[in-house]
């Protein structure tokens, strides 16, 4: 059989049922609980307590 | 029965009074569809784990700092930070520097690779013997100054030495050496190219 040297197109290769990785929501979340945002006179810091 | 969800915005701002699993049920909600709308752009998956968690990132800031404004819905927004991510990879990516073949230049003319292929060290195996058999063949005065000039990388002064002659002997057998190789190989017609 011949040999195909063209790359198949990408398009309908998106799986639907792709998910990122649990450690990516886990960190998103101990992220977000470390975060804390002080307001100080109009001004904004961002502190991660860790 | 259908089951009563609370809206995204009902989420949004529980998260920002402090609740953080509303943030957990947002991710959960729609991590298939950002995540998969990150992949059909980038197709790579690590690249669309970071740009899946930058976003996220920044929604947490902008939540915990309380800029969002609840003009727009929750998921078209967080849409938009994924696309304006992955406009940023693709441009930090040009940034590279990226080598493109042209019509008038190609690298490829320029680098080669210098290894020899299995047939080219096969020829030269055979060419390399060919000519040592042609070195026995030699007197042995100048097969022995031969051997120690191209095999053994000594020069005429060692040689010499060694040998127990002036350098200009030894020259000068170097000399005959080559001269009765070359007629030789003239002779009988062999062919030591590769």
């Amino acid at each position: 059989m011949q040999k195909l040297y063209s790359k198949n197109s990408h398009s309908g290769q998106v799986n639907k049922k792709m998910v990122p990785k649990d450690e990516t929501i886990r960190f998103l979340l101990d992220y977000s609980k470390a975060l804390s945002v002080i307001d100080y006179n109009k001004l904004k810091f961002e502190a991660l307590l860790n | 029965m259908k089951e009563n969800k609370p809206t995204d915005a009902v989420l949004v701002s529980a998260y920002i009074q402090g609740d953080e699993t509303a943030l957990s049920t947002l991710i959960v909600r729609h991590k298939q569809r950002i995540y998969s709308f990150i992949y059909s752009k980038v197709y790579d998956r690590d690249v669309t784990e970071d740009i899946f968690q930058d976003t996220f990132i920044k929604v947490i800031k902008t939540l915990k700092k309380g800029a969002y404004n609840e003009e727009g819905k929750f998921l078209p927004w967080v849409m938009r930070i994924a696309h304006n991510l992955v406009i940023d990879f693709f441009r930090k990516n040009n940034r590279m520097p990226k080598f493109e073949n042209k019509d008038d230049f190609n690298i490829f003319s320029v680098l080669s690779d210098s290894s020899l292929n299995a047939e080219k060290s096969l020829i030269k195996g055979q060419v390399e013997e060919d000519v040592r058999k042609l070195i026995e063949e030699l007197p042995d005065d100048q097969k022995e100054v031969l051997m120690m000039r191209i095999y053994k990388e000594m020069s005429f002064k060692d040689i010499s030495e060694q040998t127990g002659v002036s350098i200009n002997t030894a020259l000068g057998r170097m000399r005959y050496a080559l001269i009765n190789l070359r007629k030789v190989i003239e002779k009988h017609n062999i062919i030591l190219t590769n």
